[in-house]
């Protein structure tokens, strides 16, 4: 399997060789801050094209045709046309909160792009506690949500952000709880090993039944945690006309639709970590031959690929189901989907003590 | 009839009594309230519909022609004249209470005529605003332009109303009252919203997620098309009702036809009669499918939509091969239709009628099986049948509180006594029940169509008319079932080329009455629910 660390380790000699030990970590994080930003706008702009075909095949229609290829560039005008749009400033709104909220939700986005293990050896930050670290960082989003709708000085936003609020607070006990039934079962926190510990069989498969549990949980709690249909009700467009971003305009609005995007991406790339081997190829202990084929495949490949199929589930759920109510929204998590998490984490801590898991 | 006579007589001895297509009663108007109640109550009588409220100026005194329908009596049909001679400050007793369908009706009314119901609970315009000068519909009336510039203002005092109230000695006086209260939350959906289906405004009281009251505020793209319909000949009047509910662009105007028809006793060529009818059952198709896709895209589901417009397409493509358009046809005229069906036709349609059951089939997999969607259809938006009919709502939403109200079926017109199809009928009284009875209605079309499309007699496809149609001196009501619900039309002629009065009884006018009924304790997502269940369609309420 190829070491991404090779390269990095590479890079960093070179400027430790020609420069002090500061100076060489100032250009390093700078270095990493520029890829970051720039994964993160290249990674949205596939996403938004990325479901935009996906929603008209679903549609029975072809989707954006007519700038480049397929559509291809269809992305970059629409991106273009938002930076050059005027930033509205609205009488009565809270100038102050109104301008931060967009930064506030696109931060708490970047910094959970950054925990992510792209690859062998590719990765930003390895913290001892990094899963935990990026449900602390995903709570952060709500508050830009909820400061939008209230500052916004508008019932539809207010109402959004109400409704945003109630939601990301439910779903994200179910998240937390599907994401910790895996900590117990792997025994760690640490992005890194959590991977490591995948190299024979992916954790949906050593814990089989309580995993597969927790996997189902954390997609729905994972849509409902990206505001995305059936449970888009913050931005419920049949109601709200478009809930907490309804007065934004310009870039500020395309903060909040990057970072939908964006958040997308992290939920499904946390689920390929959590349950499918993040990086790691498909090994199947005994199986060198076929193993040591998968390892032939990159593995910043493996990862994206399985990011993108997690997206592509969630994305049909979108074009495929009706909105649910405020009430059946609450009353599913409340009474339905967090017991049952909690179940399944007890079911989890049996099957750890008495070995049951490959 | 004459049974009804004698027993009009009895309470009212002063009515009057009219021949015509049907019955027509004067009374004073002191009398005119507990005629109105004997009429509902009695055990004879039981017209419990209130099916049309028009407002006439005759000059020397102006009133309203009331048509009552009893279900009771086999659907028989009568009408109540009721005019004042006052012409500065006219009052009628106000038949809200009995029938609540008159409480956006009679607003109608005095928002036109000026007319002011006594007891009537929330006395404001309903289309115009309210600082408006002069009532449009009066035959004095000045339309000079300086009157009533275009105000760029927002409406002031649009929370106030008034109810004129009548005491024991019979003084009226006028109450002021606030549509809400002053802690109420209101919020505004509308008149630019995405889903109120066209230029419609709600104001809804809220707490929390739960409406507490809903205000309908209409008029936005009010044409004055009855205003307009009184300059022009009957010839012209046509080409409105296809820009009235343009989902039911062709039962409209075979409504209209008919009334002129009826009045010039004509008899229309059989070919024309079942090309009508085809074309009447293939708008409803493409009607319930263009309902079935908004209500799923109401709801969030935007799949189903574009797979309802799929089907559409096919309709919209047969009605372009023929009447040379897919919206405001133009294709009914007086005395039979405006061109022979294209060669095509029969093909198309054989193919139509082919397809629609297995696609029924895919929409009902992919959203009304769906659990998300019946959980937000069902049991959301209850109307009893009693409330359906007190407030006159026909056609699917009608229906789907079980009330058997098919037009179809009470008055056949057309060819469509002789046809074989089932009046669709659900028990629910909910917003599920209203959109499952749209969805078998399409199938209910097929039928028909199946029926009708190997038999397509030759023959002439218009009758001969006069060059300059001119409708004898009396007045005609004429009814169809439109693909919202019945639809009525009122001629009143007085000899002229061009008529006296013309009225526009539209179903989605009634439908949009029951709005704060049926929201009231329901959420906000359950408004846009109810409103996509309903299916109005707004030009058809802004005439």
């Amino acid at each position: 399997m190829f070491d991404f660390g090779i390269w990095t380790s590479w890079f960093n000699n070179l400027l430790t060789g020609c420069m002090p030990g500061w100076a060489a970590t100032l250009i390093e994080c700078v270095v990493i801050g520029v890829l970051v930003l720039a994964t993160y706008a290249l990674l949205a702009l596939f996403y938004i094209l990325y479901e935009r075909k996906l929603c008209a095949w679903f549609q029975c229609r072809l989707g954006p045709m007519r700038v480049g290829k397929w559509g291809l560039l269809q992305v970059f005008a629409d991106m273009f046309k938002i930076l050059i749009k005027e930033l509205i400033s609205l009488k009565g709104t809270d100038k102050f909160l109104f301008k931060l909220a967009p930064y506030l939700v696109i931060t708490s986005s970047v910094v959970m792009l950054a925990c992510l293990p792209w690859g062998n050896g590719l990765q930003i930050i390895n913290y001892n506690i990094g899963i935990f670290f990026v449900l602390a960082v995903s709570s952060v989003g709500v508050l830009g949500i909820l400061l939008a709708g209230w500052s916004s000085n508008n019932k539809y936003t207010l109402i959004g952000a109400m409704r945003s609020g109630a939601q990301m607070v439910s779903y994200e006990l179910s998240l937390g709880l599907a994401i910790i039934t895996i900590v117990l079962f792997a025994g760690t926190m640490n992005i890194n090993e959590l991977v490591w510990q995948q190299s024979n069989g992916w954790f949906i498969f050593k814990g089989h039944i309580p995993a597969i549990i927790a996997f189902i949980i954390y997609v729905i709690a994972a849509t409902a945690e990206t505001n995305r249909g059936p449970f888009d009700l913050p931005e419920a467009e049949h109601e709200l006309t478009a809930g907490y971003h309804t007065e934004y305009s310009g870039i500020h609005f395309g903060f909040f639709y990057l970072a939908e995007y964006l958040n997308l991406f992290i939920v499904s790339g946390i689920a390929s970590l959590m349950f499918l081997g993040g990086w790691m190829p498909l090994h199947i202990p005994g199986w060198d031959g076929f193993n040591a084929v998968m390892n032939w495949i990159p593995s910043i490949v493996w990862f994206l690929a399985k990011a993108f199929f997690v997206s592509y589930v969630i994305i049909w759920f979108k074009w495929t189901f009706p909105r649910v109510r405020i009430d059946q929204m609450l009353a599913f998590e409340w009474k339905y989907l967090m017991p049952f998490s909690l179940a399944n984490l007890v079911l989890m801590a049996i099957f750890v003590a008495l070995g049951w898991h490959f | 009839m004459s049974d009804i006579k004698e027993r009009i007589s009895k309470i009212c001895p002063e009515a009057t009594f009219e021949e015509g297509d049907c019955l027509l009663v004067s009374v004073p108007e002191p009398k005119w309230y507990p005629l109105a109640k004997a009429l509902r109550d009695d055990a004879g009588l039981r017209f419990d519909v209130l099916t049309a409220v028009c407002g006439v100026d005759w000059k020397d005194s102006i009133g309203v022609v009331y048509y009552l329908t009893s279900t009771s009596r086999s659907w028989e049909v009568i009408a109540v004249k009721v005019a004042v001679e006052d012409r500065e400050n006219p009052m009628i007793h106000s038949v809200s209470d009995l029938w609540k369908v008159a409480n956006f009706q009679e607003r109608e009314v005095y928002d036109f005529f000026g007319i002011k119901f006594i007891n009537h609970p929330d006395m404001r315009r309903f289309f115009l605003r309210n600082d408006w000068v002069g009532y449009p519909l009066r035959k004095d009336y000045d339309a000079n332009p300086e009157l009533n510039p275009i105000r760029l203002t927002d409406e002031i005092n649009e929370d106030d109303s008034v109810s004129y109230v009548e005491d024991e000695n019979g003084k009226v006086k006028a109450v002021p009252k606030k549509v809400f209260e002053e802690e109420d939350y209101v919020v505004n959906i509308g008149p630019q919203h995405p889903s109120t289906h066209g230029v419609m405004r709600f104001r809804a009281a809220v707490d929390g997620e739960t409406v507490k009251k809903v205000d309908v505020v209409s008029g936005y793209i009010h044409r004055g098309i009855e205003k307009l319909s009184e300059g022009l000949t009957y010839p012209q009047i046509l080409h409105f009702t296809d820009r009235m509910d343009y989902m039911s662009a062709h039962q409209n105007r075979h409504c209209v036809c008919l009334c002129i028809e009826k009045a010039l006793g004509l008899d229309v060529p059989r070919r024309a009669q079942v090309i009508r009818v085809m074309m009447d059952e293939l708008m409803r198709i493409s009607s319930h499918l263009l309902s079935f896709g908004c209500t799923a895209m109401d709801l969030g589901a935007t799949t189903a939509f574009f797979y309802g417009f799929r089907e559409r397409e096919m309709v919209l493509d047969i009605f372009e091969k023929t009447c040379g358009a897919r919206m405001s046809m133009n294709y009914n005229v007086i005395g039979g239709v405006i061109a022979d069906l294209h060669p095509d036709f029969v093909k198309d349609v054989k193919a139509l009628i082919e397809i629609m059951p297995s696609r029924l089939k895919e929409y009902h997999k992919v959203f009304t099986g769906n659990v998300i969607a019946q959980n937000r259809l069902r049991n959301v938006g209850h109307l009893s049948k009693e409330d359906a009919v007190n407030y006159c709502i026909t056609g699917p939403s009608g229906r789907g509180s079980n009330w058997s109200c098919d037009c179809r079926k009470k008055h056949p017109y057309a060819v469509y006594g002789e046809l074989d199809f089932e009046e669709v009928l659900e028990t629910g009284c909910d917003s599920f029940s209203r959109y499952m009875v749209r969805m078998r209605e399409i199938e209910e079309s097929c039928k028909i169509l199946a029926q009708l499309v190997d038999n397509i007699p030759e023959g002439p496809i218009r009758a001969q008319v006069p060059k300059m149609i001119k409708l004898p001196a009396g007045r005609w009501y004429q009814q169809v079932e439109a693909s919202r619900g019945t639809f009525g039309v009122y001629i009143e002629s007085d000899g002229q080329k061009n008529p006296y009065r013309v009225h526009l009884q539209s179903p989605c006018f009634n439908l949009v009455g029951v709005m704060d009924l049926t929201c009231q304790g329901y959420m906000i997502a359950d408004l846009i629910t109810i409103g996509a269940a309903l299916d109005f369609v707004i030009p058809d309420i802004d005439r």
